[in-house]
């Protein structure tokens, strides 16, 4: 058993996966806390989606492709915010619009631009962790620790914020700043995340670990630090069963996310499915007459 | 002391609110009442510089309400608020000192001592500790007055109070509206009902896009009054 797991810790690449794996985890539990308190998952899949559109720009421009991705990711969540706001068109109805515009454009781009065919758009789709260089996984620490020094100094104004929009905004509080400062941070961790498990799979690893800490725990900082737990282990694992199984990491990893989710779904003290039959089964008999 | 004159909000081409006056002095407590979409909850979140207002001006002791929201509380209708919200009771009334505190500064005892306070005035101290999603509805709305008195606002809005609460939560609702009432502080609330529970308020307004009538409950609702806003049919109920 002890081989079986320090065998994959000699290798280079697993080594700098797993490092990876567990920042991820713990920066996708942090804002993906706040995604799922503030109902924005919907927005998370479309931004995740309209980075591709940044890539062929970025290539064209010669900037880094992280840099195209990102600021693609926020004029998508700019156009969605006014199309909403600004017509009568609903939210899902402009989502879908915007995400599958934002792909045509990357698709597109990718192709008719010269050498931007380069771009591999099978690795943004799906990712690789076991590829991720040194330098990826500094850039991921520094973006986790911002990020939660970010949250840690501005706690108490995104709850009232992500708690009552309107209180707060009638005591005064810049809630577009707010608004806009999420989904920036939601957009960067997306953008960290494409290299590791893809556009199509990002999304996974933001809600699942926040989702299944929501199941089990009363506050929302609990929620952060329980989800980050959840989303490690999920990284952890999966890699470990990517390795043995000779599976794709991201899936795998999403895949035993997945699995906490269920366990606690089902299982959970306070609301699981099973616990709340267990214990109306209980009620059942300890109420019937002897 | 609250001044609103001649205010209209237009609502992506829909008219909202039109040129709506009013002034209500300090100590009152002012019902405002009117049919569903007579903009009500309009015309408080204009009060509150929650909606762009097309035209007008509102002032609160002389000064654009919109430069002291400070003085301000509001508590909005049920129907907004996530009740699934991973969130204790304690932490939804510290909100109400969030902008006093400042960033990146943590609560002062002081901001703890008004907190504890409101909560015990509502009955709600000893279930601080809980999520709020496990309350019932009265002591829901108890927490959000308590969370309003926390604030020591001069000016508090209430949207809908009393719906889904219980008789005690409604008591508790009407004392603390009497003792605010009394400290000279201005109360402004949103009120579904045309029943008894009118009586409790030293003037209504009844609105209907436009301000119909002011004044006491009996010069307001008349059956002349309810025709204008409501149509015929609700003044034949309330003849």
């Amino acid at each position: 058993m002890l081989d079986w797991i320090i065998q994959p810790l000699s290798l280079t690449f697993m080594q700098r996966a797993l490092m990876l794996g567990i920042l991820l985890g713990i920066l996708c539990a942090v804002v993906g806390s706040y995604m799922i308190v503030q109902q924005m998952g919907m927005l998370a899949h479309a931004i995740s989606h309209s980075v591709m559109a940044g890539l062929p720009i970025a290539y064209v421009v010669g900037i880094a492709l992280s840099f195209g991705a990102l600021i693609a990711g926020v004029i998508s969540a700019l156009m969605l915010y006014l199309i909403e706001s600004r017509s009568r068109v609903k939210t899902d109805a402009a989502m879908a619009l915007i995400l599958t515009s934002f792909v045509a454009i990357g698709v597109t781009l990718v192709s008719i631009i010269p050498g931007a065919n380069r771009i591999d758009l099978l690795h943004v789709l799906f990712g690789n962790i076991l590829g991720v260089t040194m330098k990826e996984v500094w850039w991921t620490l520094a973006v986790t620790v911002v990020a939660i020094t970010l949250m840690r100094l501005f706690f108490k104004e995104l709850l009232f914020y992500t708690f009552d929009p309107k209180g707060a905004q009638a005591s005064g509080m810049p809630v577009h700043f707010y608004n806009a400062s999420l989904i920036i941070a939601m957009t960067v961790t997306i953008v960290v995340c494409l290299p590791t498990v893809g556009a199509l799979l990002v999304v996974a690893l933001l809600v699942a670990p926040a989702v299944t800490a929501y199941l089990l725990v009363k506050e929302l900082h609990q929620m952060m630090w329980v989800g980050s737990i959840i989303g490690s282990l999920s990284s952890v694992i999966g890699m470990y069963l990517s390795y043995y199984l000779d599976a794709p990491s991201g899936a795998t990893i999403v895949l035993v996310a997945f699995c906490f989710f269920c366990l606690a779904f089902l299982f959970s003290p306070s609301e699981g499915l099973l616990v709340s039959f267990w214990r109306k089964h209980m009620r059942s008999r300890l109420s019937m007459p002897s | 002391m609250l001044e609103i004159q001649n205010l209209s909000i237009d609502y992506r081409g829909t008219l909202a609110l039109h040129n709506v006056s009013f002034f209500v002095p300090a100590g009152q407590l002012v019902g405002i009442i009117g049919p569903n979409g007579a903009g009500k909850s309009t015309l408080v979140e204009a009060i509150l510089n929650l909606v762009p207002v097309t035209q007008g001006v509102i002032r609160f002791k002389g000064i654009s309400l919109k430069r002291q929201l400070l003085k301000t509380a509001y508590v909005p209708q049920r129907s907004y608020i996530d009740w699934d919200y991973p969130v204790t009771v304690w932490n939804v009334v510290m909100m109400a000192q969030t902008v006093q505190t400042g960033l990146f500064n943590k609560f002062s005892r002081q901001a703890k001592h008004l907190a504890r306070t409101a909560l015990e005035r509502v009955g709600m101290y000893e279930l601080r500790h809980r999520p709020i999603g496990e309350l019932s509805g009265g002591q829901q709305q108890r927490v959000f007055l308590a969370r309003a008195l926390a604030k020591e606002a001069e000016l508090l809005i209430f949207d809908e109070p009393f719906t889904a609460v219980d008789r005690k939560t409604e008591d508790i609702i009407f004392d603390v509206f009497q003792e605010l009432r009394a400290a000279g502080k201005t109360l402004l609330v949103i009120n579904h009902d045309l029943g008894d529970s009118l009586a409790i308020y030293d003037q209504l307004l009844l609105l209907n896009k436009r301000l119909i009538a002011q004044g006491t409950r009996h010069e307001v609702v008349t059956s002349d009054n309810l025709e204008r806003a409501y149509g015929r049919g609700l003044t034949r109920v309330f003849a």
